[in-house]
Parts: C-alpha cells; sequence; structure tokens
C-alpha cells in the first residue's frame, strides 16, 4: 500500500491547548503547519479542565504579580522547578489570557468588566481565569476558532483553508523520522482508514498530553497513553522527573465508567467529611506532625472552621493533596474502605440539599447523570486517581527546544516547569505560554537551516513494517496487557511507592514487553481499535519503564514522588534530577542524575531565607546570602 | 517528494438502515394528542364562531370580544362603539378573528406543534418525515411566518381588551358594580392566562430586550426582558392552559346566554 | 446485579452493514459505552466506536440508542429494562466509516463557513471590558461540546441530504447567534444567516434542543432569537423605516 506523503514546516502532535497554541504562533510566523491528533479537531483532554487558567493579572487583587505567581509555582513545585520555566510562565501568562479573550473567549467577569479571577489551593491571590467550571473547554474551542479564523485568512488569500494549517484529525503518530541527528519527519497512519502517513518536516512540536491510561485509576482519557514522551525517547531525547505524577485525592470510583473522573476540591472546602466502612472520620488520624498546629484535632473543631476560621483550625480533610490521598489509600488497604475500594465523601449529612445544590451544581449533576447517586441524600465513594505527569521531555525554557535538533514540546508532555508538584491552575496557563514558546521556537529553528532535513526511505519503511507489524500476527488480545500493565503500575508504582515493589515492577514491565511484541489485531485497518492499543502499548510500556526506573532511583519523598521507606524530603535530592534516556528501539532505558542549577540571583532573592532553608543545602543557602549580600 | 493523498477506500454514505424510525417509544403518541387537541379547538371555534348567543350580561364570550358591529347587543360593543356598521351581516366573532388566530398561527410554539403534528415534518425527533421536498420557512408561504410580532402588538391589545370585558364582569345584569358570578371568574382567569401567554412570546422577548447587544447600558429593559424570559420558558404551557381557558369561559357564557345553565352568582 | 443484556449494533463498513445481535454481561452503574467496550475487549475487537473522555465532557460517542441519539457515555444500563433489546447505530445524518464510526466532516466544513469573530480594530487585547450580564447569553451557548447531535436530529438535513449545502445545522446557527450576541462583534450576521446558513429552513421543531447533553436552549435561546434579529433587519417594515428616518445604526451598537 502506498504511503500518504505530505510537507509541511511544522508539524505539531496533539491538539490540546499546548498543539493548537504552538500551531497558532508557527502559522502566525508564515509556517506551513500541520496539527495531527488522536481524536477529531476539538476533543482534547483539555476540555476535561475545570478551575481555571492562573496568571497574574490583577484584576480581583491588585497586590499580584507576576513574582508572587513565581514565588507559588516555585513553592508548589518544593522547588524542584526549572526556575527559568516558572519565570516565564508568571511572566507571560497574563499576555495569553488576555490574547484568547481577543480571540473570542468569554470568560467570567468581574463588576467592572474585566476578565474575573478566582482563589485556588496554592495561589496567594485569586488568579483563576474561569468560566464556570468549563475553563478548558472554552479554551479549547476558542483557540480552535483561532484556527479556523487563520483558515479564513489563508481562504480569501490563497483560495485554500488548508494553504498555511491543516488539521489531520484522527491520525496517529507513530515513530518520528530523522537526518542524522535532526528532525526529518513523522510517519503515522490515520486512524479511520488505516491509511499510512508520512511527513516531511524538519520541525515536530509535541504536545501529546500525559501517560494516565497506564493506571486503571486515572482521571486522563485514552489518549494519554505517553505518545510524545516515548516518539521523543526514541527519537534520542531525554525525559525528566518522570518519577512525579499527581494523584489527586478524591476521584469517583464507583460507577465502572466514571472510575477515577474528578470530584473537586470544594466538596471537601464546602463541608463535606471523608469517612471510612466503619463511619469513622479517619483524616483525625493522618495529620502528619507538621501540620499538627495548623489542622483541628476534634470533629468540633473542624466543623467551627467552617463558619468561623479565624478562632478554629480548619479540618484535615483540607490537608495537601498528597496526605490526603495517601490517607484514603491506607484505609482501603487496611480493609476499612466501601464497597466498591474507595472511601465515603459525605456531604449529604453536613449541608441541607438545597444549600448543596447551589454550592455544587457541577458534582451534583455529575453524579446524578453519571453514577445515579444524589450526593444530597447519599455519600459518594471517591479514592485517588492518576491526574497528572510533571516530568516530561527535557526541553530549553525559552524555545521549547528538546536535545534533538529540530524536536519541540509543550505542555504535559514537556518537563521541569511544574517541579515535584503541580498547583491547580499552572496547567493551563502552562499549556499557552509553552504552547506559542514552542511554536515560535520551531518557526526560528526553520529559519536557521540552510537546508532541510529528508528522512532515508529506509526509516520510512522501517516505521511502515512496525505501524502493520500487529495486523499480521495472530497473537494474544491486547487488551490483555494494557489491562496488566495498569494494574501493576497503579499497584506498584502508585502513591507509595518502596523499592521491592518497583523491583518487582519493573520485572513485570519487562515480561509485559516481551508479551506486547506479540500481541495481534484481528480485523481489517478501517477503525480497528485493537490494532490501534497494539501500537500505543509500546509507548505506554516505555514511558511506564522510565517512571518506575526514576521512582526507584529518587530516594526521599517530594511532592508525586511519595517513598515509603524514604519518607522525608532532602535538600541534596533537591539538587539532583533525573534524566531517563532509551536506545532507538526502546530496549534500554537508563536513568541518569543531573545537577539542576541554581537559581538567578534576582529570583532566589525573591524568597525569606527561613523557608528557603526548609529546602536548600548549607551550600545553596550560601549562594542565597551572596546574591541577597549583591542585590542591596 | 511528491505530494500525495490517497482518497479513502470506502464508500461513504449513511448507514443503509431501511426503517424510518428504530425508537422504540411510544413517539407517535405526543403528536396524536396534539391533533387531537389542536383539531378539537378548531372545531370549537368554527362553532362558537357562528354561533349567535355570545353575550348575557354582564359577560362577553370572548370568543366574540371585541365586538365591533352593529349587530352587536349594546352591552357587548367596546365602550359602545361600532365602527363596523350595519352593512356587516356575518357573526361579528369574524371580524377579528385573524388577530388571535394569527398570532397562535405564527406563535413560535404552535409552529413546532402543527409542523409536528399535522405536517408531521417532523411527526418526532429521529423519525423520517414523508415529504420528498423540504424548504421550511424559506419561502411563500411560509416566510409569511416573520410577520409574528405584527400579531403580537395587536395580540396586546386583545389582551387589554379581554381584561377590560373581565372586569366589566364584576358588574351585576343591571350594569351596577359589586357582582361577581362563575362566568367572572372564568373570564378574569382566562384575561389572566391569555395576557400572560402573549407576554411570554418570543417577540416579545426580542422587542423588550433581546434585540441589544449591551444589556448593561438598558437596566430597565434588562429587567423586563429578565421577566419576559422567566414567561418565555413556560410558553408551551401556557398556550395550552389559555387555550383551554378561553374554551372553557367562552362556552360558560354562551351555556349561560342560552339558558342552558343560569351563571352561580357569589355576590 | 449482573445480568445479560441483548444488544443489537450496527456492524459494517462505508454505510453498508447490518444490525448484529449480542448477548453481553452487564454490570450495575454501567452506561451503555462500557458494554461496548465490553464487546470490543470479548467478542468484536475490531468493532468500531469514537470516545474520548467518557464523561459527557468531549462529544465524542454520539451514537443512536433506540433510535434516538445519545451520547453513549451518558446513558445508564439502568434505564433500561433487563429483557430489553437495545439497537445502537451510527448517527443517521452522516455517512459511516465504520460501525458506529460517522465522517462528521459536514460539521467542521460548516464551521469554517462562519466568519470568525471580529473584534474592533481598535481594540487591544487586555483593554476588553465587558459586563457579566452581558456575556451570559453567549456564555450559555459556548457551552457547547459539539457532540453534533443537534445536527444529526435536526430534520432539515436528517430527511433531506440536498439541503446540506444551504443549511448550517442548529450548532452553527447557534454559533452565529453566540457571535451575534457578543458585546465586541462588529460583523455583519443577520443577512448571512438567512442567505448563507439557511436560518428560514429551521421550523423551530425543537429536536436540537431536546437532544442536547449540555441542556442549551438552543431553539429558545439561539435560534428563535436569531430569526427575531433577522425579522429586524429584513422583514419588520416598521424598524426599517424607522432605520431611514432616524439614521439609526443597527442594533449591534446598542
Amino acid at each position: 500500500m502506498e504511503i500518504e506523503r505530505h510537507q509541511y514546516d511544522v508539524v505539531v502532535i496533539g491538539a490540546g491547548g499546548a498543539g493548537l497554541r504552538a500551531a497558532i504562533e508557527a502559522r502566525q510566523q508564515g509556517k506551513k503547519t500541520a496539527i495531527v491528533c488522536k481524536s477529531l479537531f476539538g476533543k482534547a483532554h483539555t476540555v476535561m479542565a475545570e478551575g481555571g487558567a492562573a496568571a497574574a493579572m490583577g484584576n480581583v487583587n491588585p497586590g499580584d504579580s507576576w513574582k508572587v505567581h513565581f514565588r507559588d509555582t516555585m513553592r508548589g513545585g518544593k522547588f524542584l522547578n526549572n526556575w527559568r520555566m516558572a519565570e516565564l510562565h508568571a511572566q507571560e501568562a497574563p499576555d495569553r489570557v488576555w490574547e484568547l479573550e481577543a480571540w473570542g473567549a468569554l470568560f467570567d467577569r468581574t463588576k467592572d468588566g474585566k476578565i474575573s479571577q478566582r482563589n485556588f489551593g496554592g495561589h496567594e491571590y485569586p488568579r483563576l481565569a474561569h468560566v464556570g467550571d468549563r475553563t478548558g473547554l472554552e479554551m479549547i474551542r476558542t483557540l480552535q476558532q483561532r484556527v479556523v479564523a487563520l483558515q479564513q485568512e489563508d481562504f480569501a488569500v490563497h483560495g485554500d483553508y488548508e494553504a498555511y494549517i491543516k488539521v489531520f484529525a484522527e491520525c496517529t503518530i507513530t515513530r518520528l523520522l530523522k537526518d542524522g541527528d535532526a528532525i526529518a519527519g513523522a510517519f503515522g497512519y490515520r486512524r479511520e482508514t488505516g491509511q499510512l502517513l508520512a511527513f516531511d518536516t524538519p520541525a515536530v512540536v509535541l504536545a501529546t498530553g500525559g501517560i494516565g491510561k497506564s493506571y486503571v485509576v486515572t482521571s486522563n482519557s485514552w489518549e494519554y497513553t505517553g505518545d510524545g514522551h516515548a516518539l521523543a525517547l526514541l527519537a534520542g531525547a531525554k525525559l525528566i522527573n518522570m518519577e512525579f505524577i499527581q494523584f489527586h485525592p478524591t476521584g469517583m470510583v464507583w460507577p465502572p465508567s466514571v472510575r477515577g473522573i474528578l470530584v473537586t476540591e470544594s466538596v471537601r472546602g464546602d463541608g463535606g467529611v471523608l469517612r471510612n466502612a466503619e463511619g469513622k472520620r479517619f483524616m483525625f488520624d493522618y495529620i502528619p506532625e507538621v501540620f499538627k498546629h495548623q489542622y483541628a484535632t476534634t470533629e468540633e473543631e473542624g466543623d467551627r472552621w467552617y463558619t468561623d476560621q479565624a478562632n478554629n483550625r480548619r479540618p484535615p480533610e483540607l490537608l495537601p493533596r498528597d496526605e490526603v490521598a495517601r490517607a484514603i489509600n491506607s484505609e482501603v488497604k487496611a480493609g476499612r474502605g466501601s464497597p466498591q475500594g474507595g472511601v465515603f465523601l459525605d456531604v449529604s449529612t453536613r449541608l441541607p440539599a438545597e444549600e448543596i445544590r447551589r454550592r455544587l451544581p457541577s458534582m451534583h449533576h455529575q453524579f446524578k447523570e453519571l453514577a445515579d447517586v444524589d450526593i444530597t441524600a447519599e455519600p459518594m465513594q471517591v479514592g485517588p486517581t492518576c491526574h497528572y505527569i510533571m516530568g516530561g521531555v527535557e526541553v530549553e525554557a525559552d524555545t521549547g527546544a528538546a536535545s534533538v535538533p529540530g524536536l519541540f514540546a509543550a505542555g504535559e508532555v514537556s518537563g521541569g516547569m511544574h517541579g515535584s508538584n503541580r498547583l491547580g491552575g499552572n496547567s493551563l496557563s502552562d499549556l499557552l505560554v509553552f504552547g506559542r514558546r514552542a511554536g515560535a521556537g520551531a518557526a526560528g529553528y526553520i529559519d536557521s537551516l540552510d537546508r532541510r532535513p529528508t528522512a532515508s526511505a529506509e526509516s520510512v519503511a522501517e516505521a511502515k513494517a512496525e505501524a502493520l507489524a500487529p495486523l499480521q500476527r495472530a497473537g494474544e488480545n491486547p487488551y490483555e496487557v494494557h489491562h496488566e500493565l495498569q494494574r501493576t503500575m497503579n499497584e506498584l508504582v502508585g502513591i507509595i511507592r518502596k523499592a521491592d515493589e518497583i523491583t518487582e515492577a519493573l520485572e513485570a514491565v519487562q515480561k509485559l514487553k516481551e508479551r506486547a511484541a506479540g500481541v495481534g489485531a484481528a480485523g481489517s485497518r478501517i477503525y480497528n481499535p485493537g490494532w490501534h492499543l497494539s501500537l500505543d502499548l509500546r509507548n505506554m510500556l516505555l514511558v511506564s519503564e522510565c517512571v518506575a526506573r526514576a521512582a526507584l532511583t529518587r530516594q526521599e519523598s517530594r511532592g508525586g514522588h511519595t517513598r515509603d521507606d524514604y519518607p522525608a524530603m532532602s535538600p541534596a535530592w533537591r539538587r539532583k534530577l533525573l534524566v531517563c534516556g532509551a536506545s532507538p528501539d526502546g530496549s534500554a532505558v537508563t536513568v541518569e542524575e543531573k545537577a539542576q542549577p541554581s537559581m538567578r540571583g534576582d529570583l532566589i532573592s525573591l524568597f525569606e531565607r527561613t523557608e528557603l532553608s526548609k529546602y536548600l543545602t548549607e551550600e545553596e543557602l550560601t549562594e542565597y546570602d551572596k546574591a541577597v549580600e549583591e542585590s542591596r | 517528494m511528491t505530494q500525495t493523498t490517497a482518497e479513502s477506500p470506502t464508500r461513504r454514505q449513511r448507514a443503509q438502515l431501511k426503517v424510518r424510525t428504530l425508537r422504540t417509544d411510544r413517539w407517535w403518541l405526543s403528536p396524536a394528542l396534539t391533533f387531537a387537541a389542536l383539531a378539537s379547538f378548531l372545531v370549537y371555534g368554527v362553532w362558537a364562531i357562528f354561533d349567535t348567543s355570545y353575550f348575557v350580561e354582564p359577560y362577553l364570550a370572548p370568543f366574540s370580544a371585541p365586538c365591533l358591529a352593529t349587530s352587536c347587543p349594546e352591552g357587548a360593543r367596546l365602550f359602545g362603539f361600532a365602527p363596523f356598521g350595519d352593512w356587516f351581516t356575518l357573526p361579528p366573532g369574524i371580524l377579528i378573528l385573524g388577530l388571535p388566530g394569527g398570532f397562535r398561527l405564527t406563535c413560535y410554539y404552535y409552529r413546532k406543534s402543527y409542523y409536528r403534528s399535522f405536517w408531521l415534518s417532523p411527526p418526532a425527533c429521529g423519525v423520517g418525515e414523508p415529504h420528498k421536498k423540504y424548504t421550511g420557512e424559506t419561502r411563500l408561504p411560509l416566510i409569511m411566518q416573520n410577520v409574528h410580532r405584527y400579531f403580537f402588538y395587536g395580540a396586546v391589545l386583545l389582551g387589554a381588551i379581554l381584561s377590560y370585558d373581565a372586569i366589566l364582569g364584576f358588574r351585576n345584569s343591571e350594569g351596577e358594580w359589586g357582582h361577581m358570578g362563575l362566568g367572572t371568574l372564568l373570564l378574569v382567569i382566562n384575561a389572566v392566562l391569555i395576557v400572560a401567554y402573549t407576554l411570554s412570546c418570543h417577540s416579545c422577548r426580542h422587542i423588550t430586550a433581546g434585540r441589544l447587544n449591551h444589556f448593561s447600558r438598558h437596566p430597565l429593559r434588562y429587567r423586563m426582558w429578565g421577566f419576559i424570559s422567566k414567561l418565555n420558558a413556560k410558553h408551551m404551557l401556557l398556550a395550552w392552559v389559555s387555550m383551554y381557558s378561553i374554551m372553557i369561559a367562552d362556552f360558560y357564557v354562551r351555556m349561560v346566554a342560552k339558558g342552558v345553565i343560569t351563571d352561580i352568582t357569589f355576590f | 446485579m449482573t445480568y445479560k443484556a441483548k444488544f443489537r449494533v450496527w456492524r459494517g463498513e462505508g454505510g453498508e452493514g447490518k444490525l448484529e445481535d449480542f448477548t453481553v454481561e452487564v454490570n450495575e452503574g454501567e452506561v451503555v459505552l462500557d458494554i461496548i467496550h465490553r464487546l470490543q475487549a470479548t467478542q468484536a475487537p475490531d468493532l468500531a466506536v469514537r470516545w474520548n473522555c467518557k464523561a459527557g465532557k468531549c462529544g465524542s460517542c454520539s451514537v443512536e440508542i433506540n433510535g434516538r441519539p445519545r451520547l453513549g457515555c451518558m446513558t445508564r444500563m439502568s434505564t433500561f429494562t433487563e429483557d430489553e433489546v437495545i439497537t445502537v447505530t451510527p448517527m443517521r445524518t452522516f455517512p459511516v466509516i465504520k460501525d458506529l464510526v460517522c465522517d462528521v466532516s459536514y460539521n467542521y466544513e460548516k464551521a469554517r463557513e462562519i466568519p470568525s469573530f471580529t473584534p474592533p480594530a481598535d481594540v487591544k487585547p487586555g483593554e476588553y471590558r465587558m459586563k457579566q450580564i452581558d456575556v451570559e447569553r453567549s456564555q450559555e451557548f459556548r457551552k457547547c461540546i459539539e457532540c453534533f447531535m443537534c445536527n444529526n436530529v435536526c430534520h432539515v438535513i436528517r430527511d433531506h441530504e440536498e439541503n446540506k449545502p444551504a443549511f448550517a445545522g442548529p450548532r452553527f446557527l447557534m454559533r452565529i447567534a453566540e457571535l451575534d450576541m457578543h458585546p465586541y462583534d462588529v460583523a455583519d450576521r443577520q443577512d448571512s444567516a438567512q442567505d448563507d446558513h439557511g436560518l428560514g429552513y429551521c421550523n423551530i421543531t425543537k429536536c436540537c434542543t431536546e437532544v442536547c447533553p449540555e441542556h442549551i436552549k438552543i431553539t429558545d435561546n439561539a435560534l428563535i432569537p436569531m430569526k427575531e434579529r433577522v425579522v429586524d433587519r429584513r422583514y419588520d417594515p416598521l424598524v426599517w423605516l424607522g432605520n431611514k428616518i432616524f439614521k439609526r445604526s443597527d442594533s449591534k451598537t446598542t
């Protein structure tokens, strides 16, 4: 069968917030751009984002500024963040949000007609631009409509909507093609027809999102199979921070169809309490020593907090996400879980039905429609759910460029920006800021080239053979392998990790890799989900191995990485980044340590010494003192 | 490298399902009921128009209000006027028939209900319609539906007249105030429902403030729009109850006028 | 609470095909999409269905269940009796690629024909000032998840393929209304709604509103108000006369 070939200046893989923003930028800089996505145009996982986009516009509290936002981001990430990315993010987010408005987004408004901003965990000031609880949808739709607007401009000039920007919907990229060291193209197939595709392009922007589908319980959609992570690895790029995965403590566990879907934090903020099967508010048993003086120790005090926050301490249900997730985890493991393997989150006995419907309309609706559960009458069942991976392709902060020439990454697939833990609301703004930078980076890279790299015929043939292999085998059902991988990762490299369990997981992944090499997909090439999954397995296994190896290496607990055998945070480990690499066939995954560069003097001086002393080594504190001295 | 774009190998057509619908519920019930209800209203309306016992002090049957011909009894005339004079010998109800008739005929809700139940276009959602061609309201005669707002202006007037007539029902047959009978009650309820139905009209909502793009610059009109919008959400309900209220009130007055029943007097 | 349900699923490529019978396990709390996935995993690994978020937020899994357009992920099995035969077919208005997956490119083509948001040239990003009450109407329409079930159910194109070139469908007529009501949009959309996008074809029979999973009042809040705005422009002699006499600019600026 002939391979369909296309020539573009930039190929963006992924049509979520980051991908679309990158494509818009590349096209605005005059580059012929293709957007390749696995779903239909406008269905990307970004639509699931509810809270908002963090940007220090200062519309609600004029005291806000990029410096405050930068500080919040670094704190949230436990100072492991790539500080340059955090800086650019905080500085540019407002412009990116305003730009959306000029493209037609309709955010909720303040009284004086500006974009309204809401409070969110970890943000010092109200900072999240939002539209009710569907901010992600608004963002995707606006960017989608901006792409259409650019196509209309092109139509007016060239008579062809797709002259300069074209969406290849429902296409999967399986390999990046190279010419020597540099990117020369991308290979994939149309999901609809099975038609093979090859793009000749000097620049590829990865914007493929996360890896959640390697876990059983996840808030992520099927698309999140770590494609970008794996493509980058196989092309010779590096991944960093892969051990850091954010588990949201309250995902739905029942019914099975919606397992993992988020239950917003505000349920607990508005009075919802966590109970185990015995009806006990167990969070009081899980207040860690460091938080003892900030959280209520009796139910009575905790309950008073909702009405009088000045004279009471907050209830332990409102501990940081990782603490709550761990507590739920241990209750379930101790056999005190709910029938479907979670715990009970009850708001029905805490607030009048009318009040619940008023304060939590979307949650009421979500449980009513999806689970047939009336949260005003009965408790919800919730449990931790895999939500976001902080790790990803190691990129240059200013351009989104990976170590492979011509390869760029933005959004969840890139690593560094969020350190070891991402703040709510920082993800949507991350997509916009670094999506634009990656698009501009790709455009700049092309301008600097003196010849277009070309992919060899052999590499195309190899990619073709690899893609078609599962169709030509009568092997194991790929669903079985996928389920086993999900179980393995969920149980052994989940929220709480131990050296022996991770080692066991690595062994299991090795065996699954062998099985994956033998899976077969019956049926034709036309929209064949078994075939698609067979190909996605390679990516999920590769990424899972990176996660496990990095998790085994990092002997401390920090943000989205909790080691039962190393429960403390270590300043020495903060100076180390774990970098994953792989051989071109994906067989040998390596993890290496790399030093975290020191923060620029003017940035580190934004923090107090007492705060930094909790995170930094003595040596770094001396540098800090020097920086403060110099700035005086 | 050459650019090749292969066309999809499969033929693209709709699913070749030969059945009109796969719905398993009683989808035909709602259009059938609507058909029966609207048809009975039409039948009643035709009878009422040609029925001459439309007035009995102090009640005027709503189907014949306002009474504008010389043939109208003295007390039935609007402010005593008979602008149409004595040349008009047909039942006076015909004179004003077009106004409420046209208002309901072009009403966005009734359009939906008769397009579905009479014209089967479509009979129900997801059920194929029997017509070969469809052009909707793009050309004559259906493009005339766009005059709805003029009927609305007229309907406002009519609502006022019906309310006035209902108030006149608080007089006794000698024309003295302080009376109330079952007829008064029915006329008052009917007037309220008719006015509510009229104000809940989509054209009214548009005229009030719907046509504006900046509500914030017209706070009063915005508040009115908010009120009309609430009514508008009940437009269907109001269309039905006001249709029945007018039939019931009309029928009652005629029965009293014919002497079939005697009005129940409250005071 | 586990039982065996009887399913009839459309199988076939490019529109040709037939309804195939399956008997499949159903557990408590499941939705139709779960059952389709179980069929994939156990009996028909190449059964094609489009889906994504599985939470009613992306609008990918639009199919017809017992003849009614529904999101597979939002149709609970508990709404059927255990002995009911559940028929799942692809959307009828669009060509079929395979099994339950349709080619929905009609919708993307229509989206492209509607001129984009057109703000005044002199307003810079960050200078926009809009009151909440002025954006609320358009915000309702922006809740749309583009499941295209309104366009699928609309008899104008469902029963009349020949109307497709002239009719944008409820989804995109609503998009026109959204832009026409946008406080900063300056493009003229009323004439084109009628001439280019077929607003007149709509006979307000409300099936679009009935199937909308986001419960957007498409007919009452978008299509009828848009029809009324078109009347202002085209069919209302009083407004026309008023505009002539008082040299009033159009309603966009009020």
